[in-house]
């Protein structure tokens, strides 16, 4: 186990095309840290730089106190979890385990000790002789995550491991995956495009967009308070609704605005936080009429236009409340759930 | 999978459709097979005016022939060298050029030009290369002290069939090799990577096995090739000599034949290669199908 430090680290492939703009990260030992972002925001290649598989164009990358930035994957001691799982196809689920430590020059003996611990942890014992083409989905992410364990090593590394998966599945594999690494308290550096996951799994989210961090923090931290209208947007389902001040102005509620920080110019406002009856604390009011009603069980969401705006804005409420698709409704805002953001440098304002 | 099924109003269409090939097969397969079958039985003589009924004599002769079971251990060695010789250069190549990212599809079709020259014309340009007085390899062979001559050492001639015609084949394999490399994931790669195997150790444990379907395929293409398709480049090279050192199979049904004008026992060659042939694909089909399945 071991703490992993990223210093300015930077990705550039040729062509001048900047991937990975200067991370600045340390993971501590032990700690579970998810790599969040949208698509082609270099969160796979930074997890790909750590493990080895990419170059490290400039900056350094330190697993414990060594420096591993010109060392081959096999000798930075991490292990990696793949998103096809990556699975040797030809070789039974035992010899898939096996084969690292066979590489490394284990004895029979151990092997054999290691694989069965793994495999009974994994509950895969009984699979040992077959070969992954005669797994199902959910059982071939247990051996994969199996070949990452009986290695013992100082991190994970994991490359998106549950996308593959169906819903029920993935989120029985995402449960899976937090109490192993309770259990085994290993350094873990995950990533994944889904929000979700992310918020669930880590101790600390990294947000990426365009090669760089957008924030960094525990996923309450990251929910309550977005450093940027871009991390407001990414976390949370359904996103933050952005609405300019000017607007909320001119509804009539400018007595409660004048104290936002200065610069701002946008404000967003979670759709949980837009509320049918009104808070007890202080509140904005809004009018809307309400487009679409999408009833989802234990929650709904509300698609409504507001009131003199063209702006399509989501609500979420618990249950189904007694609103039907042209109603004008008033909605409730309480004052302390606005976001402050500044349009021109995408950032939240008054930090 | 499912077919759609097609059917047909009445008799003589399906018929109509399907009859440009039966008629072909019939006419340069069937009938030529049928007759060689035939003749095989037959003894005809020199001047081809009668010919006499001989049963299985022409095939009796044959097998207490020291010329051609001397035939049949040169074609193994052949088609064993041959086979060898073009896959290993062949999955050389291939592994080299699938490392490659830009100059990758230059590389391929370089390398599938040697393909598209005929047999004959890549005989005569081995036989250049390794002709003893004006070729550039005895030459070079001469200078480290090798006293290459074809025309009178049995194991040069054999080496020089087995070049010419390896490296033909090279291009065919080559292909099928870089595509088997190209379907294998890149992420089995770098998990072995991370599972600590060294390139090599990657390559025989990870990347070859699973190219079995791929290599024994070309297996039964090569030897196949080495067996029947390699006329034209012995022809021109060493017309099966010296002293029979390269007559192969294949050239002796030719020269026993067409020169020799022995046509029952040409034709009862022919229909033991046809039972090779019809050998060879039953292993194909079905022990070699089922083995490289993982």
């Amino acid at each position: 186990m071991a703490s992993i430090t990223l210093e300015g680290l930077k990705k550039t492939y040729s062509g001048n095309v900047d991937a990975v703009k200067g991370i600045d990260l340390a993971i501590e030992d032990g700690e579970f840290v998810v790599l969040v972002g949208p698509s082609g925001c270099g969160k796979s290649t930074l997890l790909r730089m750590v493990a080895g598989l990419e170059s490290i164009t400039d900056g350094t990358l330190k697993i414990g106190d060594r420096e591993v930035n010109n060392l081959e994957p096999a000798e930075r001691d991490i292990a990696m979890v793949f998103q096809n799982y990556a699975l040797y196809p030809h070789m039974t689920v035992y010899n898939n385990l096996a084969y690292g430590l066979k590489n490394r020059g284990f004895k029979k003996d151990q092997i054999e000790e290691r694989v069965q611990t793994a495999a009974k942890m994994l509950e895969i014992a009984d699979f040992l002789q077959r070969k992954p083409r005669q797994l199902s989905g959910g059982q071939r992410q247990r051996v994969a995550m199996g070949r990452a364990l009986v290695r013992d090593p100082a991190a994970f590394l994991f490359d998106e491991p549950l996308s593959n998966l169906d819903a029920k599945l993935r989120v029985q594999m995402r449960v899976e995956i937090k109490q192993l690494q309770r259990r085994l308290k290993t350094t873990s550096l995950y990533v994944t495009h889904d929000q979700l996951e992310a918020m669930t799994l880590g101790d600390r989210l990294v947000v990426l967009n365009g090669g760089q961090i957008e924030q960094v923090g525990t996923p309450m931290e990251i929910y309550a308070r977005p450093a940027s209208m871009f991390v407001a947007g990414f976390i949370g389902s359904p996103a933050m609704n952005m609405l300019p001040l000017d607007y909320l102005h001119g509804q009539g509620s400018g007595a409660l605005l004048h104290d936002l920080p200065e610069n701002t110019d946008i404000v967003g406002i979670r759709p949980d936080d837009m509320l049918l009856q009104p808070p007890e604390s202080a509140y904005l009011q809004v009018d809307a009429t309400l487009m679409l009603y999408e009833a989802a069980g234990a929650e709904s969401h509300l698609y409504v236009q507001l009131a003199d705006s063209e702006q399509p804005t989501v609500i979420r409420t618990s249950g189904q409340p007694p609103v039907s698709e042209g109603d004008t409704l008033a909605f409730y805002i309480a004052r302390d759930a606005l976001h402050p953001f500044n349009s021109a440098s995408g950032k939240r304002t008054g930090d | 999978m499912q077919t759609k099924r097609m059917t047909f109003p009445g008799h003589w269409l399906p018929y109509a459709l399907l009859a440009p090939q039966v008629i072909i097969t019939l006419i340069f397969f069937i009938w030529p097979a049928g007759q060689a079958m035939y003749q095989s039985l037959l003894r005809e003589d020199a001047f081809g005016l009668r010919s006499t009924f001989v049963g299985l004599e022409n095939f009796a002769r044959l097998f207490r022939d020291g010329a051609y079971l001397n035939s049949l251990s040169v074609t193994a060695v052949f088609a064993i060298g041959t086979t060898l010789l073009s896959m290993s250069v062949a999955l050389l190549l291939a592994s080299t050029v699938n490392r490659m990212i830009r100059s990758r599809s230059t590389y391929t079709t370089l390398l599938v030009w040697p393909y598209a020259i005929a047999p004959a014309i890549a005989g005569v340009l081995w036989w250049f290369i390794f002709h003893p007085s004006i070729g550039v390899i005895p030459y070079v062979l001469n200078v480290v002290g090798y006293d290459w001559n074809h025309r009178t050492s049995g194991a040069d001639a054999m080496m020089l069939v087995v070049f010419a015609a390896a490296w033909k084949q090279i291009s065919y394999n080559f292909l099928f090799f870089l595509a088997g490399l190209q379907s294998i994931p890149q992420s089995l790669i770098e998990a072995a990577a991370i599972d600590g195997a060294s390139p090599i150790k990657r390559f025989w444990t990870i990347v070859f096995p699973l190219l079995t379907p791929t290599t024994f395929f070309l297996m039964v293409v090569n030897v196949v090739y080495a067996m029947f398709d390699t006329f034209g480049i012995i022809h021109a090279t060493t017309e099966g000599g010296p002293s029979q050192a390269t007559n192969t199979l294949v050239y002796k049904v030719y020269s026993d034949g067409f020169v020799g004008l022995n046509l029952g026992s040409s034709a009862a060659q022919s229909v033991i290669l046809m039972a090779i042939v019809v050998a060879l694909t039953v292993v194909q089909f079905r022990f070699i199908e089922r083995r490289v399945n993982y």
